[in-house]
């Protein structure tokens, strides 16, 4: 008697979970950082007589491994989230289909980076240096300008940084290193940051949380490696002519890296027709103009309108680095691994 | 050895399995499936040239120094912990009740807040290191904390002391008296009757303690990856890291199969040692609630160890809800000492979404959803660990087979796990990985060690003559339970049902399985305040940490205060 007791919530629990599917449902996976707007994604399904469902998966590497396992029963119909830094290891695990969307037309070819249209452009950023304005006024410091401006004494133990082993905020700042210095000579510089004082932490978080004096954790270190549209977010109150972010970019030679993010349709979706148009969406000026609030990212749409904020605040580097997905991806286990060896130990 | 067990005929054995049923179906299905699955598949390619790193030396580097670690967190915990558990058990004072709240706290918190909480009090612009600056007129902090082994260690104690607390503190509640007054009255003066006596039958929950902890300190990740800056790793941190960054399954496979091997041998090592007849103990009578210290030593020891317990748990909890109604605007023009400000601003900016996200957590649906899995949680977790935990009271060779087995989800790698559920519940019918009921599923897995565990020493020290006695008398079997088992087990049934609770609570789950943004719980709203940057942001995280410790605190004293009615003082 007590037996079947045992077993009622278990079969409660699996019943639930088999009831409950609805008629026309499209399912994107993404990382945790996926962030839109209920009216935007409203019209959406309203348009198309579709219900969205966000399939939140990890972080970026995270949920694209999740999504290479289950590629034989795929979770979604589309992925998004994908970066430069993955994609060459996406598009070699054959789980996206082509799709030639119209709206490939109002994109700069700089951003598209499968030929073959099996991952599109959404959105990029810049991984730069951020510095708080505050610190360098008071101590009459000039800010610095270029990667060799880190090294020297007067910059000692003043900037924060992510390990590339663990955030993609990290690698991508490594990756601009090795652009600068090339393959031969980063480990070289970055054996004189550590010597310089360079603070290591995990991720984004804590780095731009707890260490860094220009956010609201007051830390010690007055650089951080963040984003080039972190700035906004730092504008107290209102917006009015006045305004100015406590915080800024350093825009030097190669200070910062382009992180450019793809959506793609998944092999073997039901739903063809209505994947394709969700990413025609995500590439259109309404779902582009609505981004840059929900993720401080930039549209590559090149029609889509900045918000006041990102205009007045948030700068884009002339020159930022770039290195073609191929490179990374023959070389990023080995030189994380070199960093590590350098750098941590 | 017990006589039913000698007795050993066909049909004795048969209906000891029974009970292993609803348990064991849920461990196989939820923990054994998954996990082989995605292990077959890592070794697999990884046999057929899949590593082509040399692996052997790093692996062998990050194993010594996660026992080390380990190793050294669990001996800092009991010192911290069995000192703590006989203030709790024995002595009364004020702001027990408080106290021992507050101690059960931090075992659920998410890792990030926990950070932030140290950080705001030992970091670099932390209130120790300030004051210290001022004081001895300091051009530097002189503390360094992220990122030393230090910290930790500090944080492993901070989290698992409770379990300590819990487990033998239980135990030493429910001792029998009587054997402490028999030795006593043989002359025994008080030191001996603790060496000779209480030690000898707190082995058993003390060993057990110091499994649990040793296990949770073996597979830590978030306190190592966010304190270490980097520069350790654990086998568990070295799993996520080639999982999930480096897109090395085999490595992870490979790595994930030596932690469970690891735990499989600490937790048949502890099963052989622990699952012996505990003394029999009786309902202890009306002075379990402790006595006031009485000669000035009792008194330093309860004084000091009060003081103490209140550095190391309230401080670094008050500086999180302090922190979520301080405004630190500095002066920008000078950067100097921050200014302080009193606002209540975040906690009313959790009600609205001004950029009308589609993943705003409304702040009571977060409480909801939360409380909803814990619930079920604690319900699963007790269904299933009576019967494992009643078998396990009685053991014959069957249990101490079986015994080890209900241990390993707390060494598994949850990285791998997750990964795990996503090859195998991606289908139909058990198309689980898209469904929020996984989530209680997989805070059940981890919960039900500790329901056994907490359950089995209770349930074993029950006389049977007891309830030979009853059932003589004429009791039905029911009121043989109501009447026999429950006033001994009531007490360990709540410790265990806290435990499951502040278990589902404190669970991240975004990390390991697909969670439904529909249904967020609090972790995970506090988790998406954190990624984004603005001091607004930061603020509300530390408003909804604050709320997750305040729904914690509230659940805790809820279920320990759930008596039946007439069962008398707790």
């Amino acid at each position: 008697m007590k037996r079947i007791v045992f077993l009622i919530p278990l079969a409660a629990l699996f019943l639930a979970s088999c009831a409950g599917q609805g008629p026309t449902t499209l399912t994107v996976m993404t990382h945790d950082s996926f962030a839109a707007s209920q009216p935007v994604i409203s019209a959406f399904e309203n348009a198309n007589h579709v219900k969205l469902v966000f399939l939140k998966s990890g972080d970026a590497g995270a949920a694209l491994n999740k999504a290479i396992l289950t590629k034989n029963a795929p979770l979604a119909d589309v992925f998004y989230g994908v970066d430069n830094t993955f994609l060459s290891r996406a598009l070699d695990a054959g789980i996206f289909e082509p799709y030639n969307s119209p709206l490939l037309a109002q994109i700069p070819a700089e951003f598209k980076l499968d030929a073959e249209n099996r991952e599109l452009p959404v959105d990029y950023g810049d991984v730069c240096i951020n510095y708080d304005k505050a610190y360098f006024s008071t101590h009459n410091l000039p800010v610095p300008a270029t990667l060799e401006d880190l090294i020297k004494p007067e910059y000692k133990g003043l900037l924060v940084d992510e390990n590339p082993a663990s955030s993609s905020t990290g690698l991508t700042f490594l990756l601009a290193t090795i652009v600068h210095f090339g393959p031969n000579g980063f480990l070289a510089y970055w054996k004189s940051l550590a010597a310089n004082g360079l603070v290591v932490v995990d991720g984004w978080e804590t780095a731009y949380y707890t260490n860094f004096s220009g956010s609201s954790g007051h830390g010690p270190q007055p650089l951080v490696v963040s984003y080039a549209s972190s700035p906004p977010a730092e504008v107290v109150g209102p917006i009015t002519a006045t305004s100015e972010s406590p915080i800024g970019s350093v825009l030097g030679p190669d200070t910062c890296f382009r992180q450019i993010e793809f959506v793609g349709v998944l092999k073997g979706t039901t739903h063809l027709a209505l994947a394709q148009k969700f990413v025609d969406f995500m590439l259109s000026q309404q779902f582009q103009e609505d981004m840059p609030l929900q993720m401080y990212v930039y549209p590559v749409n090149s029609q889509a309108k900045l918000p006041e904020s990102f205009v007045m605040f948030a700068q884009i580097p002339a020159q930022p680095a770039r290195m073609s997905p191929d490179e990374i991806a023959a070389n990023r286990d080995s030189w994380i691994a070199e960093w590590t060896q350098a750098v941590v130990h | 050895m017990d006589p039913a067990t000698l007795q050993g005929s066909r049909a004795v054995e048969w209906r000891r399995v029974l009970p292993w049923l609803a348990p064991g179906l849920f461990l196989a299905l939820f923990f054994f499936y998954p996990l082989g699955s995605i292990l077959w598949l890592g070794l697999h390619s990884a046999l057929r040239g899949g590593i082509v790193a040399p692996v052997f030396l790093p692996t062998a580097q990050v194993f010594l120094f996660t026992v080390y670690q380990a190793l050294l967190s669990t001996l800092l915990t009991l010192a911290i912990g069995l000192p703590s558990a006989f203030l709790f058990a024995r002595y009364t004072f004020r702001g027990k009740s408080s106290l021992r709240l507050l101690t059960a706290i931090p075992f659920m918190l998410p890792t990030v807040v926990v950070a932030a909480g140290f950080n705001a009090l030992l970091g670099g612009r932390g209130w120790i290191n300030l004051g210290a600056m001022q004081l001895f007129h300091l051009a530097a902090p002189p503390i360094t904390f992220v990122g030393t082994l230090g910290a930790i260690l500090l944080a492993h104690v901070f989290y698992n002391t409770t379990i300590v607390i819990r487990l033998v503190g239980n135990a030493l509640s429910h001792l029998d008296p009587r054997l402490d007054q028999a030795a006593r009255t043989l002359g025994a003066d008080s030191r001996r009757v603790f060496w000779r006596v209480t030690l000898p039958m707190l082995r058993v929950p003390i060993l057990a303690a110091s499994l649990l902890v040793f296990l949770f300190d073996f597979t830590s990740f978030g306190v190592i990856l966010l304190l270490g800056g980097g520069r350790f790793s654990t086998l568990e941190v070295a799993i996520y890291l080639q999982a999930t960054q480096l897109l090395n399954l085999p490595l992870a496979a490979l790595l994930s199969f030596v932690q469970l091997c690891c735990t499989l041998v600490f937790s048949i090592l502890y099963s052989r040692l622990v699952t012996r007849r505990p003394v029999s103990s009786a309902p202890r009578p009306a002075d379990t609630k402790g006595r006031p210290a009485r000669t000035w030593r009792e008194r330093l020891f309860v004084g000091g160890i009060v003081v103490f317990l209140f550095l190391m748990f309230v401080l670094p909890l008050v500086s999180l809800p302090l922190r979520s109604i301080t405004r630190l605007e500095a002066d920008r023009a000078q950067h100097g000492p921050v200014q302080y400000g009193l606002t209540g601003a975040y906690y009313l900016d959790l009600f609205q979404n001004p950029t009308e996200t589609i993943f705003y957590v409304p702040p009571f649906a977060a409480i909801g959803n939360s409380l909803l899995y814990a619930t079920v949680t604690v319900v699963l977790s007790l269904l299933l660990g009576f019967p494992a935990a009643s078998a396990l009271a009685r053991p014959t060779r069957l249990e101490r087979v079986l015994d080890p087995f209900f241990l390993l989800p707390l060494g598994a790698s949850a990285v791998t796990l997750g990964l795990g559920f996503i090859i195998t519940f991606n289908r139909p019918p058990l198309r689980l990985v898209t469904s929020p009921v996984l989530v209680p599923l997989a805070h059940t897995l981890v919960a039900l060690p500790f329901v056994i565990r907490i359950l089995q020493p209770a349930l074993a020290s029950i006389p049977d003559r007891l309830r030979q006695a009853a059932s003589s008398l004429g009791a039905p079997p029911f009121r043989v339970w109501l009447t026999v088992d429950w006033p001994i087990v009531r007490r360990a049934t709540l410790s265990a049902a806290v435990f499951a609770f502040t278990i589902s609570l404190g669970e991240f789950g975004a990390s390991s399985l697909v969670v439904r943004p529909e249904y967020p719980t609090l972790p995970i709203a506090i988790a998406r305040f954190l990624s984004q940057p603005g001091a607004s942001n930061y603020g509300q995280a530390m408003a909804m940490a604050t709320i997750l410790m305040a729904v914690c605190g509230a659940g805790i004293v809820l279920i320990e205060r759930l008596r039946l009615p007439g069962a008398g003082e707790f």
